[in-house]
């Protein structure tokens, strides 16, 4: 059987953000190593017409498109932005009838609450949180870390049928070009009916502005080595300064200092920005379970002994609040 | 109130990772094993209902003789009945799994089913979502919150630097985040307790895994890195490492 890949293009506010052309580029890239495969990106949202065409410069040729109103109308009930539910048995529905046996979604919180059931409606096997798919020997196996990435499974599978989540910052987007054609997929031919509509979100809160760690490029995390929560404003500032995502131990996640959606580690979020500055934090096994996959990490600490200072790339043994504000300083004047 | 609890058992997150000789599984000589951290969550959300709602809670977990331990913490939180569903080995994958504890809740038919929203060695996120789509439930992942009304959910959901809110009617599937609660720390009287409690044991009723796991290893080791003694007046040198030599400023 000849394979046929369909990507899910993610978007926020009607708008593409970087995991839709990670996966974009990605459904290209294993297209090209299977023989003879074809791919295809399908989306849900309300984007313009000028706002799907930018899915082309990452090398989709087609990009199937449900407008999120129509798939909404079929729910008999207002008041509500969209519905996990329904999307994923919109996204399924559509792969089932028009053929495609591996589908790619980006392991964001929508994505991953979705491809479990897309998974079961389209009777596939499942591998979440992929950090590289292999197409050469004509077969797909994925790579994926266990264990917050203490050690990586290799996967094989006994379907067809496939669904892999790919974790956000590691496929690189790559701009190829080309035109693309875009088709409006009529919602009312994929059998979506009021039941499908199991869940539906009322309302999304995000605190505009702030990146969150798991989507970061850059972090700058801080422990209990800031000894308050006020103290935090040193993180806060240097992060600012680069452009970076506040991150956090356990320790002062607990201590009620951060919110937990910043904490990094086996209990929290697993990341891999280019660049993890942790300050004030002794690398227990389970915080450097989240972050050792990080390109380069930087350690501050008071101890040289910390254990951290083993995983970091580069370090200065010393205390944060005499290193912070210089670092801070210096970085201001060259960014 | 009928809840039912999914738990699982996993190596305690101290465990440093060997690989066992096969290369495909890691070696758990010496490793400790608990439950999920997230299951704690799920199994004190139950507890604090039947407390407020009347009811029971049966805590059920799909694996070998071992996943027994998974089930007698839940006890001693306060699960009043367990299940086991025997695996006669160990390798299983989300979807095995998924749908064994599917069978099982289908026959319980409870108002809610709590799990862990992840489990911590395999890191899926996956088997509460499945079991719903099995079953045609709705379900809500990675939940902080959440509030019961005349069979109506709203649960609160962590996504990336925010939250949804989200609603669905009973019977739901809940996965749980930390934040949701403080799981309690069992005391005496309970632990007493626990012992008396049951667990029935199932048989597998599903085998077929989807997916199969040919190699593991370990993360390429790091290189030493460069350690700067000199607190912040090594910033500058610091600064151009991070120019010149790793390129990420
Ligand atoms: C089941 C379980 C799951 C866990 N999951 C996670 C997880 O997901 N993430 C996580 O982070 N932890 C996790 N932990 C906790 C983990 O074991 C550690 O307790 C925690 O990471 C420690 O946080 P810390 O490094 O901030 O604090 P500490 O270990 O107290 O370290 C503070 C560091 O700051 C340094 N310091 C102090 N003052 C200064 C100063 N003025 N200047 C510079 N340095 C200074 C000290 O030398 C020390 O190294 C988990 C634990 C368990 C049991
Ligand atoms: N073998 C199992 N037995 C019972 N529940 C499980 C099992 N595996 C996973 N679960 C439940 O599913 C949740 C998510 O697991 P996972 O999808 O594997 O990350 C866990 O927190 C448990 O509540």
């Amino acid at each position: 059987m000849s394979n046929k890949i369909l990507a899910f293009a993610e978007s926020k506010d009607n708008k593409f953000k970087n995991p839709a052309f990670e996966i974009t580029s990605a459904a290209a890239s294993l297209a090209a190593q299977l023989a003879g495969c074809e791919f295809s990106v399908i989306t849900i949202n309300n984007c313009s017409g000028d706002e799907l065409k930018i899915l082309g410069k990452y090398g989709a040729k087609n990009v199937f498109h449900i407008s999120l109103d129509d798939l909404n109308s079929k729910s008999g009930q207002s008041g509500f932005l969209y519905s996990h539910t329904a999307e994923s048995k919109a996204v399924s529905e559509f792969a089932k009838a028009n053929g495609y046996n591996i589908i790619l979604l980006s392991a964001t919180s929508f994505g991953k609450e979705i491809a479990p059931s897309v998974a079961v409606r389209t009777d596939s096997a499942i591998a979440v949180d992929c950090v590289e798919i292999d197409g050469e020997s004509g077969t797909v196996v994925i790579k994926r870390p266990v264990y917050a990435g203490k050690s990586y499974t290799k996967v094989r599978f006994n379907s067809e049928n496939i669904v892999l989540t790919l974790r956000p910052n590691v496929f690189k987007p790559v701009i190829t070009g080309g035109d693309t054609e875009i088709t409006e997929v009529d919602a009312g031919t994929l059998n979506i009916v009021a039941g499908d509509f199991r869940t539906v979100v009322k309302e999304a809160v995000v605190a505009s502005g702030k990146l969150d760690v798991a989507e970061a490029d850059r972090i700058v995390s801080g422990g209990r080595g800031l000894r308050s929560s006020e103290n935090f404003a040193l993180i806060e500032r240097l992060a600012s300064v680069i452009g970076a995502a506040t991150g956090a131990s356990r320790a002062v996640v607990d201590a009620g200092w951060r919110p937990h959606g910043e904490q990094v580690g086996q209990t929290g979020k697993t990341v891999s920005p280019s660049l993890y500055i942790a300050c004030g934090i002794s690398g227990a096994i389970q915080h450097l379970a989240g972050m050792s996959s990080s390109k380069c990490i930087v350690a501050i600490n008071k101890d040289k002994d910390a254990p951290i200072f083993q995983t970091a790339n580069y370090g200065i043994v010393g205390d944060v609040f005499e290193v912070l504000p210089v670092l801070t300083e210096e970085l201001k004047n060259i960014v | 109130m009928k809840l039912v609890v999914c738990v699982s058992l996993v190596p305690d997150s101290t465990t440093k990772i060997k690989i066992a000789d096969s290369q495909t599984a890691i070696d758990t000589a010496g490793v400790a094993f608990i439950i999920n951290p997230y299951d704690e969550y799920a199994v004190e959300e139950a507890v604090q209902l039947k407390e407020k709602n009347g009811g029971e809670v049966i805590a059920v977990s799909f694996g070998t003789d071992k996943s027994r331990d998974a089930i007698k913490k839940a006890f001693q939180m306060g699960a009043d009945k367990g299940i086991l569903i025997k695996s006669p080995v160990p390798d299983f994958d989300s979807y095995t799994v998924a749908r064994n504890l599917a069978d099982v809740i289908k026959e319980l038919s409870p108002d809610i089913v709590f799990f862990g929203k992840q489990s911590i060695d395999f890191d899926g996120l996956v088997v509460p979502n499945m079991v719903a789509e099995i079953l045609n439930m709705p379900s809500v992942n990675v939940v902080t919150r959440l509030d019961i009304n005349g069979g109506i959910v709203t649960a609160e959901r962590e996504i990336e630097g925010g939250k949804e809110i989200v609603t669905a009617s009973m019977p739901v599937i809940i996965g749980a985040q930390k934040g949701l609660n403080t799981p309690r720390y069992p005391n005496l009287k309970s632990i007493m307790a626990s012992k008396s409690k049951p667990i029935e044991e199932r048989p597998q009723t599903y085998t077929g895994n989807k997916s199969e796991v040919f190699e593991m290893s370990l993360p390429s080791a790091k290189g030493k890195g460069k350690i700067l003694e000199g607190g912040a007046a090594s910033v500058p040198e610091l600064v151009k490492l991070l120019r010149e030599e790793a390129k990420v400023i």
